[in-house]
């Protein structure tokens, strides 16, 4: 699979620009505003295939075929909820590129807030633990007073 | 002294985290189809002109929905462990869900391909692959656009559903299925739905 994947990424490597006006420019001239709202919409999902890019900016098989299928529902007049719909009722909410705050994803919305918060926290109490420390410092003692003066005494006369 | 724990018991932490999240498949995708009705199709059966097929003529039967097609490099490892499987005559019907045949081919150019050949063409390539490499299938069903994948979420090939009496999928295997996968996971689950 691998492989495979690694192959199919290259021929789209190869092949991109190719694909890219075949599949957009005819689309464009069809409906503008149609064509924006399948870019707007196809930025919020995840092509599968490979991962990490939208479906707007992928060449995948799949990205292509999902492409079509959103075309066909805003040209059928479903609203962006709806086709959002569509697509996490197929392949999960890991489709989104903006997942919805539920159970399962709360660490992954809350988890930086908290790492910020626990960093404060942590941040706080080693001030704090430092300024008791500085605080807490006994004043010179009587012999301590006595050199400190003469060091003074040496940098005053030089 | 006490301040060091706490550093290296951070940073071990990390590592632990690290290692868990760095093994993790980012393929195993959990499918939202999982205790849902398996999406309706009705689809041309290879090699019996004439002939459909859809979910609901398996009701009452426990079965598995395989997805393959001739250029997906991975069947090939896991073609062997369903044709073993159907020989061993387990009873549980496999139907193989031809995906994309042509069209999921990055080594052809669909604009050379005439449309009223498409078809033929890719019955023609499922055919020379099931006489190659043995046929496991009750039968296979051709989607030839890819639409039905879309419905069942399919992403990567090869991916296998398991689906009950009632027409519920209760599991969803992306990738080869291995002997581990099938031994440990596919068929102890057949077991209990046939229960």
């Amino acid at each position: 699979m691998k492989l495979f994947s690694c192959f199919i990424f290259l021929l789209g490597l190869l092949s991109g620009p190719v694909f890219a006006t075949a599949t957009n420019e005819a689309a464009v001239a069809d409906d503008p505003v149609a064509e924006k709202r399948l870019q707007e919409l196809s930025k919020e999902l995840r092509c599968l295939v490979c991962q990490n890019e939208t479906i707007a900016g992928s060449n995948a098989e799949l990205a292509v075929d999902l492409r079509r299928e959103i075309r066909g529902m805003i040209r059928d007049g479903r609203s962006d909820n709806e086709i959002l719909d569509f697509m996490v009722s197929r392949y999960g909410d890991f489709v989104l590129y903006r997942p919805p705050v539920k159970g399962i994803t709360i660490l992954l919305w809350a988890g930086p807030i908290a790492l910020l918060l626990i960093g404060l926290l942590v941040m706080r109490s080693y001030l704090k633990r430092r300024n008791s420390r500085v605080a807490s410092n006994s004043p010179l003692s009587a012999e301590e007073t006595r050199r400190a003066e003469a060091l003074l005494k040496e940098i005053e006369d030089k | 002294m006490n301040r060091y724990y706490w550093i290296l018991g951070a940073f071990a932490a990390l590592v632990v985290l690290l290692a868990v999240g760095l093994n993790l498949n980012p393929r195993d995708v959990p499918s939202p189809l999982v205790g849902k009705p398996a999406p309706a199709f009705r689809l041309a059966v290879l090699n019996q002109p004439g002939q459909t097929m859809g979910p609901e003529d398996m009701k009452g039967k426990v079965w598995l929905l395989n997805v393959w097609a001739s250029w997906c490099v991975s069947c090939r490892e896991e073609h062997p462990v369903l044709v073993e499987f159907s020989r061993r005559g387990s009873g549980t019907p496999v139907v193989g869900l031809n995906y994309k045949e042509l069209r999921g081919d990055g080594a052809i150019d669909m604009r050379r391909v005439p449309a009223e050949q498409e078809v033929p063409l890719a019955l023609e390539r499922a055919n020379g692959w099931l006489q190659a490499h043995g046929d496991p299938y009750l039968l296979t069903v051709m989607d030839i656009d890819g639409r039905v994948g879309i419905d069942y979420g399919v992403y990567g090939v090869p991916e296998t559903y398991v689906i009950d009496k009632n027409g519920i999928i209760r599991m969803k295997h992306t990738g080869p299925v291995s002997p581990q996968v099938l031994g440990e996971k596919i068929l102890p689950l057949v077991a209990e739905l046939n229960k």
